[in-house]
């Protein structure tokens, strides 16, 4: 039995806490009229971060999906404002598990340096996409229609689109500079995440993978983001969890520290029960990610489903316990409040992916 | 990340299964010893199946060699009752008095009391309880009053202990008092062990709220218990008591039914106003919840064992495993009864779904969440001891205990 993380992959998450502790300002993102931030990006990409599951063959560090969960975990704890989840956790997936040898070679060693950044779009406003509703179409190698929210959308260079063509839904790459594509900023709950709304108008775009199976191929990657985004929302709650802590045992009223009422003390340690809930599962994720086990779609809704009712619990009561100091612009618990939310969407709602954790349950128990 | 034993795990896993294999019937859904210590027929199967695992070399896998036990490790012990859980065995007549009494015995007892008393317990031939809670003394545990007064070489110890498991029919048993009511009330108490044959020990079975009688009120009329069976100084119980407490072993295997898989059967089996349970979104989101919360204490075993196995301790992780079992086990047969809706009100195990399990567990499952450390004291552990959070402020420290009012008012 050896369900935890290794010696020298605890190394490396003390590596990154440090790295992103001196740098990663998620304020400045928020109060500025920056899109990420592209120092910390530069710094990630010296350490080799987003090509950390990249085979070194195309560029990158060839390490196990494991070392990218331990630095997923420390990215969610800073909450650091980069586009590293839609360029590494999604557009990189996408093409390590659909590209052909050519696209491969031509984005991965982009992907692996940082020089270029990915995104993912699929949602067409508001509403869950599904095979019915998605309306962007893809034919003859043009798309036309529009997606929105696209995280990371406005300052992305090429995107993986889900469309409507080659016979079902099929997944394409655009280069998102190219003719026929326009896209603005929208504003979201967290400004430190930035997303866009991009218009296609017979912009040039090359199938990703077999035509018609872009909607198995989309379970593939959400269920491969859902365990790093997991980690990042694993980290979140728990800095959330250690910043309510910090201020009950510090915090005086009724001449004692509040951290000392039971009505304080229970709610922490709900937060402490689901924390670790959402860690147990979001480990056998990582496992299952790494391993290619065939129980990777189940451990990926239970990681998410987990860590997206931890985040939410975390960041809410670490407002609560804070009181009116926890509801100023000033406090940093409104970045975990509004980062929570927004992770507990990106990739589907919770009640979407509890319905998919059923139906992977009813599967698996069929099979 | 792995799932597979290193080869010393892997060699002692083999010889446990084999072991089972050759003794014990395998498990299958539905048949089990279900009842503990209120069911007498089970008392003769589990003194004997205790004397065969002390032959083949499995009771006390991690107390010492000396006194009967194997000098293992608790990776061990994990894997024996990992294994065993797969088997038909009738557990939990000797869990309190093996896994608790009789390693607070070997910390505090003389060499010549180790030597008498270890290995009897260990063969199954004597049975060990533990004598704590009070009628005013539950998760207040130091406020209880069960007096102990010196005279000479004894002791004489008068009142009542209750909620005691197996009293009936156990030939030991531990036990903590108030030696010095004039003391603050943690440090005016004394533990002893004592033979429950003794004149002045009446036990008497409690029919709890579900019609069973798994429990004894335990009474002491001029009970008297020599000096030499005392464990720790005079007035030093509430240390020997943690010990006993923190002697509980690390969870494993088996889980209070229904659980996930129970409720997600019925929902596939059922069918509601619009079709299958299972195709209702409101029974889905539960399904998925719950699915959550029993992979997630099932992995957190796992990060716990890994700890074990690594050599190191096991973290604090492991102390959430109550609160959250408890509490889902209620919700799970509510909810269960509720998917068979009026009809879900009839208990006759002939005729409902997996035999009235919901039913039973709607009855049984309160005491999940009280026995052992209710919901509230664990949460406040939680909050102590893993989070750090400051104690609560007390005002029953400094006082002499005899000041303090205790039990209902």
């Amino acid at each position: 039995m050896n369900f935890d993380f290794s010696d020298e992959q605890n190394m490396l998450r003390d590596q990154a806490a440090r790295f992103l502790g001196d740098r990663a300002a998620p304020r400045a993102i928020l109060d500025g009229k920056a899109a990420f931030d592209r120092d910390l990006w530069q710094g990630m990409a010296g350490l080799g971060w987003m090509g950390t599951a990249i085979p070194e063959a195309h560029g990158g560090l060839g390490l196990d999906h494991e070392e990218l969960c331990v630095i997923a975990e420390e990215l969610g704890r800073t909450l650091a404002p980069t586009p590293f989840a839609s360029s590494v956790y999604l557009a990189t997936e996408a093409i390590l598990l659909a590209g052909s040898d050519a696209q491969k070679q031509t984005y991965l060693p982009k992907l692996a340096r940082g020089e270029a950044i990915g995104c993912f779009a699929l949602a067409e406003g508001v509403g869950a996409p599904t095979p019915k509703t998605i309306a962007v179409t893809v034919n003859d190698g043009k798309l036309r229609g529009v997606k929105q929210p696209v995280a990371d959308g406005d300052v992305a260079d090429f995107a993986v689109i889900v469309a409507r063509g080659g016979g079902g839904l099929s997944l394409c790459i655009v280069d998102l500079d190219a003719a026929g594509v326009e896209r603005e900023s929208v504003p979201t709950v967290d400004p430190t995440r930035s997303h866009a709304r991009i218009a296609f108008d017979d912009a040039s775009a090359a199938l990703l993978g077999e035509p018609g199976h872009g909607w198995a191929m989309t379970g593939e990657i959400l269920d491969r983001a859902a365990v790093l985004i997991a980690f990042e929302q694993l980290g979140g709650a728990q800095a959330c969890l250690d910043m309510a802590v910090d201020y009950a045992r510090n915090r005086y009223a009724f001449g004692r520290p509040i951290g000392s009422f039971q009505a304080i003390k229970h709610k922490l340690a709900d937060v402490y029960i689901a924390t670790e809930i959402a860690r147990s599962n979001a480990y056998y994720g990582a496992w299952a990610l790494a391993s290619g086990a065939a129980d990777l779609p189940v451990a990926a809704a239970a990681a998410r489903v987990a860590a997206s009712t931890a985040y939410n619990l975390a960041a809410r009561e670490n407002i609560q316990t804070h009181g009116g100091v926890g509801f100023t612009w000033e406090s940093d618990c409104q970045l975990y409040y509004r980062r929570a939310k927004l992770l507990s969407l990106a990739l589907g709602g919770e009640r979407r992916w509890k319905d998919r954790l059923v139906s992977q349950l009813e599967a698996r128990n069929t099979a | 990340m792995d799932f597979t034993d290193t080869p010393e795990e892997a060699a002692y896993r083999a010889k446990v299964a084999a072991w089972l294999g050759a003794n014990a019937e395998p498990r299958h859904a539905g048949r089990s010893y279900k009842a503990r210590y209120g069911d007498d027929a089970l008392l003769p199967l589990a003194v004997e199946w205790q004397a065969k695992k002390f032959a083949a070399g499995f009771a006390g896998i991690t107390l010492p060699r000396d006194y009967g036990g194997q000098g293992g490790s608790r990776i061990q012990e994990v894997i024996y009752n990992q294994e065993e859980a797969g088997f038909v065995v009738p557990r939990g007549v000797y869990e309190i008095g093996l896994g608790m009494c009789v390693p607070t015995m070997l910390t505090y007892a003389t060499e010549e009391q180790k030597q008498r008393y270890a290995e009897p317990a260990l063969r199954g031939d004597e049975i060990w309880c533990q004598m704590f809670s009070e009628p005013a003394a539950g998760s207040d545990l130091a406020g209880l009053r069960t007096r102990a007064v010196r005279d000479g070489d004894d002791w004489i110890i008068n009142g009542q202990k209750i909620w005691i498991s197996g009293a009936h029919f156990c030939d030991f048993g531990v036990i903590v008092t108030r030696s010095d009511p004039k003391a603050p009330k943690h440090k005016g108490l004394t533990y002893f062990f004592l033979d429950m044959k003794s004149p002045g020990i009446e036990s008497r079975r409690i029919k709890q709220l579900s019609g069973q009688t798994n429990f004894n009120e335990v009474f002491f009329t001029d009970v008297r218990v020599p000096d030499a069976q005392r464990l720790g100084d005079i007035g030093n119980g509430w240390r020997v008591a943690l010990t006993t407490l923190m002697n509980e072993r690390l969870a494993v295997g088996e889980r209070p039914a229904p659980d996930f898989d129970e409720i997600f059967a019925l929902a596939r089996e059922l069918d509601l106003e619009d079709g299958p349970a299972i195709a209702d979104p409101a029974v889905r989101e539960k399904l998925a919840d719950w699915y959550v919360k029993m992979q997630g204490l099932r992995l957190t075993r796992f990060r716990a064992i890994t700890a074990l196995s690594r050599g190191q301790e096991p973290g604090p992780e492991a102390s959430i495993t109550k609160v959250v079992a408890g509490r889902k086990h209620q919700e799970i047969a509510e909810f269960g009864m509720d998917l068979m809706d009026m009809g879900g009100v009839c208990a006759d195990p002939q005729s409902m779904p997996m035999r009235a399990l919901f039913q039973d567990a709607l009855l049984s499952s309160p005491m999940g969440r009280i026995a052992g450390g209710t919901d509230e004291v664990l949460r406040n552990i939680i909050a102590e001891r893993v989070l750090g959070l400051p104690a609560d402020i007390r005002i029953d420290k400094d006082v002499p205990f005899e000041a303090l009012p205790t039990g209902v008012k």
